[in-house]
């Protein structure tokens, strides 16, 4: 389901967040604090990006480019991003 | 020849059992890996039989980013080569330090074309189709996964060669051996499972339709034989120097004597009896034997009226009517790219545990095979020495003669 297709809170765009990247690059979801590096705790490599693409649009029907990415290194600067995006 | 090449491990993921145990009480028992598949029917196709295995869960195994770029030739390669490593005591960290090749058998990898183009078409941006779908999509796809996994630092690359792919793979392993230009190489073939893979050969009308009895309708040799059944996983043989395997105390399983191999020059589906028979003396001539020394042929027949019957004549004659051949197609079905691997691990099997292994369906006899010596019921006997023939569209044909040290 879209973020933009139901009304959800912010919070619930987080924790869905939370959820698919964890299940998807298979790391423990307790590791995804908005402190932490998004590149070192996903262990991302510049392939691993494109997934990462990939998942934003099926799970929140955002498309991001790779060059949104440039300036993003915690998951707080990455969620920043989506929120903007989301205009939430 | 220079080096004396031998063979130091297999690995098999096929319908007949997904490791080297199950496959060889499948063997023995005559046991078919046909069945009736829904989605061919509901696809459009005019035959729904098939070989099935399943679908192998590697999270236990492989990375994330080791796995996205696999699709089912990768996968079950995987699985096989796996198996073929540690029953040869080959470990990642011996790879690592030695130059191990990989020339893999494959030539196709339509499934994930479509899942990828139809994803593409979907989204209009190629970036969503996602990491993966390059590595998957690739016909070399098998090579590329496995050598990265394996940490392989030999000669690298697939082999296509239609029906015969797994065949020459083997051979070609051979040639970089005996030539003293690797030591060690793993090769073997995939096929992949599915309706997008085998739609086109559906098409042509050569599939059995005996879909009410599906372990009977793959029928070799048989006289009432109505077509082909396609089928897939995955075989993998390590071929070694026999200096090197000797050096380490590796197991032996046999030793390749003879690669035999041709082409046609004619039809691009119909066999030729000419094409066969320069294979088989080929071979028989690189092995230095007599042709009384094979003890047992595995065909390569696949239940279809014009194939069998021209590999028949050019058994009976190179070989005339006594060596005992029996076609493992009758239980398999066709595995295609697979083939020529896979049935050098059946017939390896058979040899180390004294079986020939039936060619089921087997009732009655046409003209051309009632001329030679159909097993058609399991049978112990001693195999010092076996031949394994492959033929692929295109007109390519690959023979392997393999004796036991």
């Amino acid at each position: 389901m879209y973020a933009n297709d139901v009304k959800m809170s912010w919070e619930e765009v987080i924790e869905g967040t939370r959820d698919f990247l964890s299940t998807e690059f298979e790391v423990d979801r307790s590791e995804i604090r908005p402190e932490n590096s998004l590149k070192d705790t996903l262990d991302l490599d510049s392939l691993d990006y494109v997934d990462l693409v990939v998942l934003i649009e099926e799970n929140l029907g955002i498309k991001l480019s790779g060059e949104d990415f440039r300036e993003i290194v915690t998951f707080g600067d990455f969620y920043q991003l989506v929120r903007k995006k989301l205009a939430l | 020849m220079g080096q004396r090449v031998v063979i130091t491990g297999i690995g098999i993921y096929s319908c007949l059992g997904a490791n080297l145990e199950e496959v060889t009480k499948s063997l023995y028992a005559g046991k078919s890996g046909i069945v009736f598949d829904q989605i061919r029917k509901d696809f459009g196709f005019r035959s729904a039989l098939t070989g099935m295995v399943p679908e192998p869960d590697l999270k236990s195994f492989l990375s994330r980013r080791q796995r996205v770029g696999m699709h089912q030739p990768a996968i079950y390669a995987y699985m096989a080569t796996k198996e073929a490593l540690e029953y040869a005591g080959l470990d990642i960290d011996f790879l690592e330090k030695t130059e191990t090749g990989i020339i893999y058998g494959n030539d196709s990898t339509a499934a994930s074309v479509v899942e990828a183009i139809d994803k593409a078409k979907e989204k209009h941006d190629t970036m969503l189709i996602g990491s993966g779908a390059i590595f998957q999509n690739m016909n070399s796809t098998v090579n590329m996964n496995l050598s990265t996994i394996f940490k392989l630092k030999g000669i690298n690359f697939t082999l296509s060669a239609a029906c015969a792919s797994g065949s020459h793979s083997i051979g070609m392993g051979y040639l970089m051996i005996s030539q003293g230009l690797q030591d060690r190489v793993i090769c073997g073939g995939a096929q992949e499972i599915n309706a997008a893979s085998m739609a086109a050969f559906d098409g042509l009308g050569t599939f059995s339709v005996r879909e009410s009895e599906p372990a009977r309708a793959s029928r070799p040799f048989d006289r009432d034989r109505d077509g082909l059944i396609p089928s897939g996983g995955a075989a993998t043989v390590i071929l070694e120097s026999y200096e090197t395997a000797m050096e380490r105390g590796a197991p032996i399983l046999g030793e390749l004597i003879g690669y035999g191999f041709s082409s046609n020059g004619d039809h691009i589906s119909n066999p030729s009896i000419d094409g066969q028979k320069r294979s088989l003396q080929m071979a028989l001539k690189q092995a230095g034997i007599a042709r009384e020394e094979v003890d047992y042929i595995n065909a390569h027949a696949t239940s279809t009226p014009v194939g069998d019957g021209s590999e028949a004549r050019a058994i009976f004659d190179v070989f005339g009517e006594k060596v005992p051949v029996s076609s493992t197609k009758s239980m398999t079905g066709h595995e295609c790219w697979m083939a020529g691997a896979s049935e050098i691990v059946y017939s390896l099997l058979m040899m180390q545990n004294s079986f020939i292994a039936p060619n089921i369906n087997f009732e009655n006899p046409d003209e051309d095979s009632a001329r030679i010596n159909i097993i058609s019921e399991t049978k112990e006997q001693k195999i010092d020495c076996f031949l394994s023939n492959s033929f692929g569209f295109g007109g390519t044909n690959s023979t392997l003669i393999i004796k036991k040290v």
